[in-house]
C-alpha cells in the first residue's frame, strides 16, 4: 500500500486528474479493512484469541486424554517385545517400564502411578492387571492389549483372523477432541469478529458523526451495508483458514472429510447471522462502553449454551432445546459434521437456510431501533 | 440571480428549547453567506435543517430548486458539508480519510490530494486524524466538504481553532472558491471574519434572525455611535454613570466585565473629556462601529470571541 502511495520521481506523467475513478465500496471496504487491521484490540479478541483457546484446549484435552498410559512389563512379554518391535509408532500411546517385580508394579497400578501391568501367564495367557481409577485409561489399556493378543493370534495362525480388532480404529470412531474443539472454537471466534465488527462500526462510526456524514453523501445504504459483510465475511474465511491450519497440525491431527469446503459458506451464513445481532446492540448502544457490554453478555452464554467449548453430546435435552434457538449452534454442528464426520450438503444446507433465517429476523429489528444521530 | 438556498419560516423545538424560531432566509446564488450569533443561538440546528440532515418541525426549504428532506440523492454531489465538530472515520490518516470521502462521489485519489496541498496538509497526510491538532482537524474536515467541487458549501465554524496565519489562509481559500461561482453559507464567532469574508450576513439569537443585510450596510445604520474602552477599576460603572450624566455627556451600553469599562456613544468629545479628567484614560481605545456593535445592539451581549 504504502508503495503506490509514493510514485517514484521517475514515474511517467501522471493521467490528468479527471480521468481517475474510484468507487464508495471498495473506498468504504478498504476503510473498514484498515479499521480492523490497525485496531490491536480487535485484532487480539478476533484472531489471536480464539487460536490460543484452540492450542490451550487442544493441548489440555490432549494431555488428559487417551495418548498416554503407562504400563510395567514385568518379566519378558513376547507379544508387547514383538508388537514394540515391528509397530514402533502404532503403540506410541504405550510408555513402559521394565525391572519392576510383580509386587512393586502391582503396588503402583493401586497407587495410580502406573496404568497397568503386563506379564505372561502360564499356558501361554497374556496377564493384565490395572486399575479403573481412571476409566479412560483403563480401557485404552485393554483396547490396546486386546489388540496385541488379536494380532498376535493372528499372526500364529498365518491366516486372517475371522474377527480383529484394532484398537486405532477404536479411537478414530469416537470423537477426538480437536474434532469438536475446532468447529465449536471457529464459531466462537467469527461470532465475536462479526458482532463487534458490526455493532462497532456502527457506535464508533455514529459516535464520531461519520454516519451522518455518510447520510451526505451520495451512496446508499445498501453500499455501506454491503462494504461491511465483504469486509466480515473476508474476516471470517481468515479465521476459518488459520483454524483449520493449526487444527491439521500433526500435533492436534484433525482429518478433513471430502466436504469439508462445505464449512465455507456455512461460515459465511453464520457471519451474516452474527452480523446482524452485532446489527442489533450496535443500534441500540450510544457508546463502545455498552455496546461491548450487550455483545458480551450475548456471546459468551451463546458460546457455552451453544457448544462452542463443551460439546452439547451428552448435555440435558433442556439444554440442546436452548442451544437450538440460537444462531451459534448452527454453525458448529454442521461444520463439525462436515469438516471431520464426512456430513455433506444434507447436514450444512439446512443449517444454512436457518442462520439466514436469524439474519433476516434480527436486521429487521436492527432496521426498527437504527438511528443515524446521537440526537 | 437565482437562489440558492431558500427557507420559509422554519422552526425546530427540542423538549423545552426553541432551537429554532421561524427563520427565513434566502442565499443567491454565487453569494458568500454568514449566520452570526452568541453560542445557541440555533445557527447550527438551521445548518443542518438547510443541508437536510435535521427534519424541520415546519417551514419550507429549497436548496438549489430541490427540497432536501427527506434525503435527496440527486442533491448530494452538489453540496459540500462541513460540520461543527469534525466526522472523520478512525484509524485512518489524512490522505487516506480525504481519498476515501473523494470516493464517495467517484473522484479518484489524485484529485484527492491536491485537495489536501490546497488547505496546506500534504506534510501530514500520513498523520492519523485522531493525532491531528484542532487547526489541522478543521482543514481537513473542510477540504473534505470541497473534495467533489460542490455549488453550494456550507462551514459551520470553519475557522475556530485555527492560528492566526491559518485563519488568514483559509479566509483565502474561502473567497477563491467562492470567486469560482460557489454558493458559501458559513457560521461564525468571529465578527471581523464576517465583515472580510460576507456578502450578507444575518445576526441570529434565540432561534431568530434578528437582522439581515450587507456588514457594512448593517455598520453603517449605527455608525453614528463610537465604541469607548478604557480599562477596568479605574472608575466603577455607577460613578461613570453618575459623572457622565452630571457632564451631559450622552452614551449608551455602559458596562465593566472585569477587563474593560466600555460604552458607546453618538458625541465622544464630552465623554472623553469627562475620563480625562478623572484621570481615568488608562488603555484607552476609541473605535468606530463595527459589526460587533451592530450584534451588541442586536443581541444585547457584550460580543466575546
Ligand atoms: N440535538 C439536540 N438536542 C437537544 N437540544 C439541542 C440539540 N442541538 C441543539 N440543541 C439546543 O438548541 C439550541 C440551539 O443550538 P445550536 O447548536 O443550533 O446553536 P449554535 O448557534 O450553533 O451554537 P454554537 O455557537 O454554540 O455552536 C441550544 O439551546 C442547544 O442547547
Ligand atoms: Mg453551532
Amino acid at each position: 500500500m504504502t508503495a503506490t502511495e509514493r510514485p517514484p520521481a521517475t514515474a511517467p506523467a501522471p493521467a490528468p486528474a479527471g480521468e481517475e475513478k474510484a468507487n464508495a465500496f471498495v473506498g468504504l471496504s478498504r476503510v473498514m479493512l484498515l479499521g480492523f487491521l490497525r485496531d490491536k484490540g480487535t485484532l487480539f479478541f478476533t484472531l489471536a484469541l480464539p487460536l490460543m483457546f484452540l492450542l490451550l484446549f487442544g493441548v489440555i484435552s490432549k494431555g488428559g486424554g487417551t495418548s498416554h498410559v503407562k504400563v510395567a512389563e514385568v518379566g519378558q512379554v513376547k507379544v508387547l517385545d514383538d508388537a514394540l518391535a515391528h509397530a514402533e509408532g502404532a503403540l506410541d500411546a504405550l510408555e513402559i517400564t521394565k525391572d519392576l517385580n510383580e509386587a512393586d508394579a502391582l503396588a503402583k497400578v493401586k497407587k495410580g502411578d502406573l496404568d497397568g501391568l503386563v506379564m505372561e501367564g502360564p499356558d501361554g495367557t497374556l496377564v493384565l492387571r490395572f486399575s479403573q481409577a481412571d476409566q479412560v485409561k483403563s480401557s485404552t489399556v485393554q483396547g490396546i492389549v486386546n489388540s496385541l493378543v488379536q494380532g498376535a493370534n493372528q499372526a500364529a495362525s498365518n491366516a486372517p483372523a475371522k474377527y480383529t480388532l484394532d484398537s486405532s480404529k477404536v479411537e478414530d470412531d469416537s470423537t477426538k477432541p480437536i474434532q469438536y474443539l475446532t468447529p465449536g472454537l471457529l464459531a466462537y471466534a467469527v461470532a465475536m469478529g462479526a458482532v463487534y465488527g458490526a455493532s462497532f462500526t456502527l457506535v464508533t462510526w455514529r459516535k464520531k458523526r461519520v454516519l451522518r456524514r455518510l447520510r451526505l453523501a451520495p451512496i446508499s445504504a445498501g453500499t455501506i451495508v454491503g462494504a461491511r459483510v465483504l469486509v466480515s465475511v473476508l474476516v471470517a474465511l481468515a479465521q476459518t483458514g488459520l483454524f483449520l491450519i493449526v487444527a491439521q497440525a500433526d500435533y492436534f491431527g484433525l482429518e478433513l472429510t471430502g466436504n469439508w469446503w462445505l464449512v465455507l459458506p456455512l461460515v459465511v451464513c453464520a457471519t451474516l447471522a452474527f452480523m446482524s445481532i452485532g446489527l442489533v446492540t450496535g443500534s441500540l448502544a450510544k457508546t463502545e462502553e455498552s455496546a461491548n457490554g450487550m455483545n458480551q453478555l450475548i456471546i459468551l452464554p451463546m458460546s457455552f449454551l451453544g457448544g462452542a467449548f463443551i460439546p452439547l453430546d451428552f448435555a440435558p435435552s433442556w439444554l440442546q432445546d436452548i442451544s437450538r434457538a440460537l444462531p451459534l449452534r448452527y454453525l458448529i454442528v454442521p461444520a463439525k459434521s462436515v469438516l471431520s464426520q464426512g456430513g455433506g450438503l444434507a447436514e450444512a444446507l439446512p443449517a444454512m437456510g436457518i442462520l439466514l433465517g436469524f439474519t433476516a429476523v434480527l436486521s429487521a429489528v436492527a432496521w426498527r431501533f437504527f438511528n443515524w444521530d446521537d440526537a | 440571480m437565482s437562489e440558492a438556498i431558500t427557507a420559509d419560516g422554519i422552526r425546530k423545538r427540542y423538549g423545552d428549547v426553541q432551537a429554532v424560531d421561524g427563520v427565513s432566509l434566502s442565499v443567491a446564488t454565487g453569494e458568500f453567506y454568514g449566520l452570526l450569533g452568541p453560542n445557541g443561538a440555533g445557527k447550527t440546528t438551521t445548518l443542518e435543517i438547510l443541508e437536510g440532515i435535521r427534519e424541520a418541525d415546519e417551514g419550507r426549504v429549497e436548496l438549489l430548486g430541490l427540497s432536501p428532506w427527506p434525503r435527496n440523492p440527486k442533491l448530494l454531489p452538489r453540496i459540500g458539508v462541513q460540520f461543527q465538530a469534525s466526522a472523520f472515520f478512525n484509524k485512518l490518516t489524512a490522505r487516506e480519510t480525504i481519498r476515501t470521502f473523494a470516493s464517495f462521489y467517484g473522484i479518484g485519489p489524485r484529485a484527492a490530494d491536491a485537495m489536501l496541498e490546497r488547505v496546506g496538509l500534504t506534510e501530514s497526510a500520513n498523520v492519523l486524524t485522531d493525532k491531528m491538532s484542532g487547526g489541522q482537524a478543521q482543514r481537513l474536515s473542510i477540504a473534505c466538504a470541497l473534495v467533489h467541487d460542490p455549488e453550494l458549501v456550507f462551514l459551520d465554524e470553519p475557522t475556530t481553532g485555527l492560528d492566526p496565519q491559518a485563519r488568514r489562509n483559509l479566509w483565502d481559500l474561502l473567497r477563491d472558491i467562492n470567486a469560482e461561482g460557489r454558493t458559501v453559507v458559513l457560521t461564525t464567532h468571529y465578527l471581523d471574519e464576517a465583515e472580510v469574508l460576507c456578502d450578507r450576513v444575518s445576526v441570529m439569537d434565540h432561534g431568530k434572525v434578528l437582522k439581515t443585510g450587507a456588514p457594512a450596510a448593517l455598520v453603517r445604520e449605527i455608525d453614528d455611535t463610537v465604541r469607548v474602552r478604557i480599562e477596568s477599576g479605574l472608575l466603577t460603572v455607577d460613578r461613570a454613570r453618575e459623572l457622565l450624566t452630571a457632564a451631559g455627556a450622552e452614551h449608551t451600553n455602559l458596562e465593566d466585565d472585569g477587563v474593560t469599562l466600555a460604552l458607546s456613544t453618538a458625541e465622544p468629545g464630552p465623554v472623553l473629556a469627562v475620563l480625562a479628567e478623572q484621570n481615568a484614560l488608562r488603555g484607552l481605545e476609541v473605535r468606530g462601529a463595527t459589526l460587533e456593535d451592530v450584534f451588541l445592539q442586536l443581541t444585547g451581549r457584550e460580543y466575546r470571541a
